[in-house]
């Protein structure tokens, strides 16, 4: 089933075309990678589907993108959609506050007040992200004060905290030691039963370890799309070859 | 034996710690970084010396003059008491603060979160804020007198005074705010929207927590000014003697009631114990913004 579909949709930051006719569905239950180099356009388009973009000045989307069947850009609420598709962006963000509050701001901002409702959220989602056994005795503790891939994994579960349908994951291993990319991965390939991940990557190898589906992009372009081993055993287009085995970018 | 390790460590001697001779040394070779040693440690050493050599006159000949009478609490021409200007003093400083601070915050919300960048509007008022906070502020005095003085038949109160002031440090509390506000960075605003946060949310539960130990300066600088000020206030507040016991009375300020002090000539000594009070006054009230950051920079971990 189609979580998400793009129709030819263009996108330009003033007068730079920075998505050239995109076509692209994704599907649900099922982890979609984008690579290409950078400035290629791909967490320009990760940023389109929750519209993080409109806070960038002189972003200019035409097309249709559709979440559900859904118009994202029609009658939706900005903030249910942010509610449905989550994000992970690339340098972890948590808020100067508690692991506690920083988990619970996301259901108390969709009016979750009940302390212990909040104390189970924050509870399941920590377990959810793996990361409970870790921080379930500082969680009053400041979330600043935990390592980078401890942040990063505690911005997965606020992320997981208001119970979204999508998690975009921008680059979100990419700052992290690879004991920690190991974890997040994992992570990701659990999370599949229940949610639809869609990660930008400048690593291949990661794109081909957790990604059931890959689309690579030039220059503002969808050059291919498929099913991962596909993509990486034989592509059809010789520019992603020349990509995949690192003849550029 | 880590112990001996440890004492055999205290014995050696560190090759990279530079020693006096060699030092000498190299300043022989560049006498011109000797020189200006010598001018910096000069200026940093008679700066100090010039606050330090003023805190301890106004105490020497302040600290005998502190005399019970002189925080009676009604004025009189035999105690020449400052209660009543201390506690017009704080009316004061409350007053301003309760209308400069909301106006201030808020625009400097509106200049940071809400103007598009480059906006022409944002550009004319970050200018005109500029421009105000260098005008004299016996100009604004005179406006205050002119405007809610006589126009707005306030007479002389301590309203008319608080509007006037306020006026005056709505610029400087507008910009630490606005600067202290674009120092949040923007992946805090991210994360906030990225949860389906509004605006509202992430600016009163996000940025102005991140940013309070900012505002918070900008009040304390607010505070500095209208504890200080006399020019401003001598035609709005005026100086009656008394403690004001509404806002439509006159009353007079610690700073002015040392300026009329001084200014008659006749309580020179008093002048100077009142000084003092003012020293205090301003330290307490810097001391007890410095707690309040402090509290409020912990609690949000």
């Amino acid at each position: 089933m189609d979580k998400f579909q793009i129709q030819s949709m263009n996108l330009h930051y003033g007068k730079f075309h920075a998505l050239k006719n995109i076509n692209l569905n994704m599907q649900k239950n099922k982890i979609t990678a984008f690579i290409g180099p950078s400035g290629c356009g791909k967490s320009t388009l990760l940023k389109s589907l929750n519209r993080m973009n409109d806070l960038v000045e002189g972003c200019k989307i035409t097309g249709s993108l559709k979440l559900d069947g859904e118009d994202i850009y029609g009658n939706m609420d900005v903030n249910v959609l942010r509610k449905r598709v989550g994000m992970v962006f690339q340098k972890a963000n948590p808020f100067p506050m508690s692991v506690y509050d920083n988990i619970a701001f996301g259901p108390r901002t969709h009016g979750v007040k009940n302390k212990k409702q909040l104390d189970e959220i924050v509870e399941q989602t920590l377990k959810d992200a793996a990361i409970w056994d870790e921080l379930k005795d500082r969680l009053k503790k400041s979330a600043l004060g935990l390592s980078g891939g401890q942040q990063q994994r505690l911005c997965i579960a606020r992320a997981l905290a208001v119970k979204p349908e999508v998690l975009l994951m921008d680059e979100a291993t990419s700052a992290l030691d690879p004991i920690s990319t190991g974890k997040i991965e994992e992570l990701c390939m659990k999370l599949k039963n229940e949610y639809t991940i869609i990660m930008v990557t400048h690593n291949m190898q990661q794109a081909l370890r957790v990604s059931d589906y890959t689309a690579f992009f030039l220059l503002g372009e969808m050059i291919e799309y498929n099913d991962t081993d596909t993509i990486f055993s034989s592509p059809k287009e010789q520019k992603t070859e020349e990509y995949i085995t690192g003849r550029f970018g | 034996m880590a112990k001996n390790i440890n004492s055999s460590v205290l014995n050696l001697k560190p090759i990279n710690k530079i020693s006096f001779k060699q030092r000498m040394l190299s300043y022989k070779r560049k006498p011109l970084s000797f020189l200006l040693l010598i001018i910096v440690g000069l200026a940093a050493f008679l700066s100090a010396a010039a606050l330090i050599f003023l805190m301890v006159y106004i105490l020497v000949k302040g600290i005998p003059n502190l005399t019970p009478e002189l925080f009676a609490w009604e004025y009189n021409s035999e105690n020449v008491s400052c209660m009543p200007s201390i506690i017009n003093t704080l009316i004061i400083t409350c007053l301003t603060l309760a209308i400069a601070v909301p106006f201030g915050v808020g625009a400097a919300i509106y200049l940071a979160e809400y103007a598009k960048k480059g906006n022409k509007l944002v550009k004319v008022i970050r200018t005109m804020a500029e421009t105000l906070s260098g005008i004299p502020s016996i100009v604004y005095g005179l406006f205050g007198m002119m405007f809610f003085v006589t126009a707005l038949h306030w007479n002389m109160s301590l309203l008319a005074g608080s509007f006037t002031l306020a006026i005056m440090v709505l610029p400087t509390i507008m910009r630490t705010t606005e600067e202290s506000l674009l120092t949040v960075p923007d992946s805090y605003r991210e994360g906030s929207f990225g949860l389906g946060a509004g605006k509202l949310r992430t600016i009163v539960k996000i940025i102005l927590p991140s940013s309070m130990p900012g505002i918070l300066a900008g009040i304390i600088l607010a505070i500095g000014r209208i504890v200080g000020e006399t020019a401003a206030l001598i035609y709005t507040s005026g100086s009656a003697t008394g403690t004001a016991t509404n806002v439509m009375d006159s009353g007079r300020t610690l700073a002015i009631h040392m300026y009329v002090l001084a200014n008659e000539g006749l309580y020179t000594n008093q002048a100077w114990g009142t000084a003092v009070v003012l020293l205090v006054l301003v330290f307490g009230i810097n001391t007890l913004s410095a707690f309040i950051a402090k509290k409020l920079g912990s609690k949000k971990g």
